[in-house]
């Protein structure tokens, strides 16, 4: 009986806080019939909108790929004094609101910021424009493929990597032929992580982007202007297409994920 | 190797990015507007008949709508504009006294106004609580939703309307100040902007709306499921249209801001639930527009014009607004 | 190495620096002076209060599914165990447009919550859900049923072999879990601003209040209690290694 009362809580808990939800909003989005939700998402602006996310994330995550990985290396292969603080630095994105991000950009970047006089007299913009939008989505995007690799690599040991020094390979050449195949798959489950909190991002993106429409909306920000200027057909279209992504990344991140956790 | 290929793929993206903003720059000019938070559609329509025109051929159009004096200060942060059409004068000024705008911008035709409105309470259809004027606001039980005066346009007016007409109803300054407190202790919504205030109200909080006559008109135009009055005293909302100093392209800039005061512009402004300021075309939407012979402006004697009122109301530190939130328990800042 | 301090100065470092110079220019008493004013203090209280209470509410449910999902075998377990991963995988806009669609002004149910406290507090739910379950299943897993069985022969009942045998072993997952929903739950925006109204002193958090503040021009108030989140998110960080910390003690004495 006991058992049955605990699915019953977890299946009860689990429909009503996101299956539940989510089935509605596929239900909204087709509810008024194909034309108002086609019509939202062939507009111009909302194709725009896909195609910044697509190029923020394009340009987001192979940095902070390579970032994961170097880090990684670095903190585990190197013992240096202060690993731990690098460990914490680099976990605080995701402990750290997108908004205050956003903040911090305006504080560097904008008017009265830090470089605010420089960029203005060399006639660079940073906010309001891509490039805020690009730091903003590294920052919260940074920790994720560091932080898969990294227990993957203290498991594994550096036994194999000695052997390949002693055998004369080149940094290079170990790296590519021992290292990385043995940490490829955290790195891919990494990478799968990373995309879906760029394709995701909202909080940072609406302090820094000035919603210029097909200029500076990402398709997260487009949900929120369709909504707010009485389009819900557009914004539950716009919903649903991240949504479908959204469970693509959730297949990859199934089958990849660490042995250790699937029951 | 994971370095070469993240390096490849960086300088692809790159020069898809710099490839894409090369080809919106190849296409003629782009002119950037900002503009308060509810007018995008009538913009838009107004867009599209200006590039149908041979002064608006080539010329595409980046928009950013948000709550005025928000819209304002980013612009003065470095947001970029060539135009910016905002609900206050008040929020001009700020332009002008961060030097982006001309201070004899209401010098341009019809004060450097592109269209009127005026101040209306949007109610649940069938009026449920009976509201007609000022005085019923402020009945037992009646709850307000208006948005945050330090932050939106649609709040400014509000907050002198409610004043201005306690003033012409013949109170004193202080019994027509302690009338607005009043107001807003029954207020139980205080969102960013004008439009954010009307999605709240749509979404079923609070009994009234305090709101724009073109706002009120959009949501039923959207099939919203309410009415709205004008109170007998309401004040004429005047929407400024400006260009800015530094503007790249200030010839085609001004040349949109005259087809904002043409008839084919004014005749969709009229159509799209403001009134037009000319005065010709006005008058054939009469109907949808009833006058009302309590409508006083910003420049009433009560009120003494934008720079006055902004100084008495809306100062951060020492306008009344200020203390009428700190009584009532409500943000004293945007 | 030193690419890594580079970069990490650059992307990391350099805001947080700008954000805390900004937060404290004026000296000590102004920033107190701006942080406690009625606003500020009103969203941080209803911040950390929504984050105590999703955090207690995952530490049981997050647990119970952990547990079901780890000891229980049904048709569509697989399933369960796959769509715990959907808040990480969805944006939090949509995750709110979504629970507006079922809990809000048009929905099916008659539920309307919009614009309550409890909105805030579903939202919070929604985004915070996989954290628990994840740090409690991989532990639940390791656990050697013997000590339970042990227990159970010797008379005890369930509920005294979950608390004396099961919980000591996995409470530091819990914890760490708790510790990672409870940021996430301070710092969260997009899935709160659709569904709750972002009405001063009623339904600001603190993330919505900072937002304003930054759209307003009020960088000053903004920055503080940014500064304040940024303390809190460094303080769960510490906690978070501390229960790590905690949690893997056992295999290095073993």
């Amino acid at each position: 009986m006991r058992r049955y009362g605990l699915r019953g809580v977890a299946v009860f808990y689990l429909v009503a806080v996101l299956l539940g939800p989510l089935a509605m909003v596929f239900y909204r989005a087709f509810e008024r019939g194909l034309h108002p939700l086609w019509s939202s998402l062939t507009d111009p602006n909302t194709i725009h909108a896909f195609k910044l996310t697509l190029e923020i994330t394009a340009l987001a995550v192979p940095v902070n790929t390579v970032f994961g990985i170097v880090c990684a290396l670095a903190i585990v292969r190197q013992r240096f004094p202060g690993a731990g603080i690098v460990n914490a630095i680099v976990d605080l994105p995701l402990a750290l609101s997108p908004v205050v991000v956003g903040l911090m950009l305006f504080l560097l970047y904008g008017r009265t910021g830090w470089f605010g006089s420089w960029l203005q007299g060399h006639g660079i913009t940073v906010l309001f424009a891509t490039p805020s939008m690009v730091i903003a989505t590294i920052f919260v995007s940074l920790p994720f493929v560091a932080r898969e690799v990294v227990p993957t690599l203290r498991e594994l040991g550096d036994e194999q990597e000695q052997a390949a020094h002693t055998l004369g390979a080149s940094g290079w050449q170990t790296f590519r032929r021992v290292t990385l195949p043995s940490i490829r798959w955290a790195v891919v489950y990494g990478v799968v992580l990373t995309t879906a909190r760029c394709l995701g991002e909202y909080g940072a993106v609406a302090v820094v982007s000035g919603h210029i429409e097909g200029k500076t909306e990402t398709a997260t920000l487009r949900v929120q202007d369709y909504y707010e200027n009485f389009n819900q057909a557009g914004s539950y279209g716009i919903a649903i297409v991240l949504a479908a992504i959204s469970v693509i990344v959730l297949l990859a991140m199934t089958l990849l994920r660490p042995k250790e956790e699937i029951a | 190797m994971p370095m070469n290929k993240a390096r490849k793929l960086t300088l692809l993206a790159a020069a898809v990015a710099a490839l894409a903003t090369a080809a919106v720059a190849a296409a003629g000019t782009n002119l950037s507007l900002v503009a308060y938070s509810t007018p995008k559609t009538v913009m838009g329509k107004i867009i599209q008949a200006w590039q149908q025109t041979p002064d608006g051929k080539d010329v595409s159009f980046s928009q950013s709508y948000g709550a005025s004096t928000d819209q304002a200060r980013a612009v003065g942060q470095g947001l970029k504009a060539d135009i910016v059409f905002l609900s206050t004068g008040d929020d001009v000024n700020l332009l002008v006294d961060d030097g982006l705008v001309d201070s004899k911008w209401s010098r341009q035709s019809y004060g450097g106004i592109a269209a009127d409105t005026v101040v209306v309470f949007a109610v649940r259809n069938g009026n449920p609580k009976h509201i007609k004027g000022w005085a019923d606001l402020v009945k037992p039980g009646v709850q307000i939703v208006t948005p945050n005066p330090f932050s939106s346009g649609s709040a400014k007016w509000n907050v002198l309307a409610a004043y201005g007409a306690q003033r012409r109803l013949g109170k004193t300054d202080r019994q027509a100040t302690a009338y607005v407190t009043k107001l807003f202790q029954h207020v139980v919504s205080q969102d960013s902007s004008g439009r954010n205030a009307t999605n709240t109200f749509l979404a079923g909080k609070g009994d009234v709306l305090i709101t724009y006559e073109s706002e009120a008109f959009a949501a039923r135009q959207n099939g919203q499921d309410i009415q709205y009055v004008i109170p007998r005293q309401s004040m004429l909302i005047e929407l400024p249209i400006a260009v800015l100093k530094n503007s790249g392209s200030k010839d085609v800039a001004n040349k949109f801001i005259r087809f904002v005061k043409s008839d084919t512009a004014q005749n969709l402004f009229g159509q799209y639930g403001f009134r037009p300021v000319n005065k010709k075309i006005l008058a054939k939407y009469a109907e949808k527009f009833p006058a009302r012979p309590g409508i006083f402006k910003i420049d009433d004697k009560y009120l003494g014009g934008w720079r006055t009122a902004d100084k008495v109301w809306f100062d951060p530190n020492k306008g009344r607004m200020v203390k009428i939130e700190q009584a009532v328990g409500g943000p004293t800042s945007g | 190495m030193g690419f890594v301090t580079t970069f990490l100065s650059l992307v990391v470092l350099l805001p947080i620096a700008a954000l805390v110079w900004t937060s404290g220019k004026h000296g000590w008493h102004e920033f107190w002076t701006v942080v406690s004013a009625p606003e500020a203090v009103a969203a941080l209280k209803l911040t950390l209060g929504a984050a105590v209470i999703v955090s207690a509410l995952n530490a049981v449910l997050g647990t119970i599914t952990a547990w079901v999902l780890v000891r229980d075998d049904f048709a569509g377990k697989s399933l369960m165990n796959a769509v715990i991963d959907l808040p990480f995988a969805l944006p939090t806009i949509v995750g709110g447009l979504t629970l507006l669609a079922l809990y809000g002004p048009a929905s099916p149910l008659g539920i309307n919550i919009a614009f309550t406290r409890t909105a805030i507090l579903l939202a919070l739910m929604f985004e915070t859900l996989p954290f628990v379950v994840r740090t409690v299943q991989p532990v639940l897993l390791e656990l050697d049923r013997e000590a339970e069985e042990a227990a159970r022969s010797l008379g005890a009942s369930e509920a005294r072999v979950f608390r004396s045998v099961v919980l000591p072993n996995i409470l530091p997952g819990i914890l760490s879990g708790v510790a990672l929903a409870f940021a996430r739950a301070v710092g969260e925006i997009g899935a709160i601003v659709l569904i709750s109204g972002n009405l001063p002193f009623k339904t600001e958090v603190a993330a919505v209040f900072v937002f304003n503040h930054i759209q307003s021009g009020d960088q000053n108030g903004a920055s503080a209690v940014a500064v304040v989140m940024l303390v809190i998110a460094f303080l769960l960080l510490l906690a978070i290694g501390g229960f790590r910390y905690l949690a893997t003690r056992h295999e290095r004495h073993a």
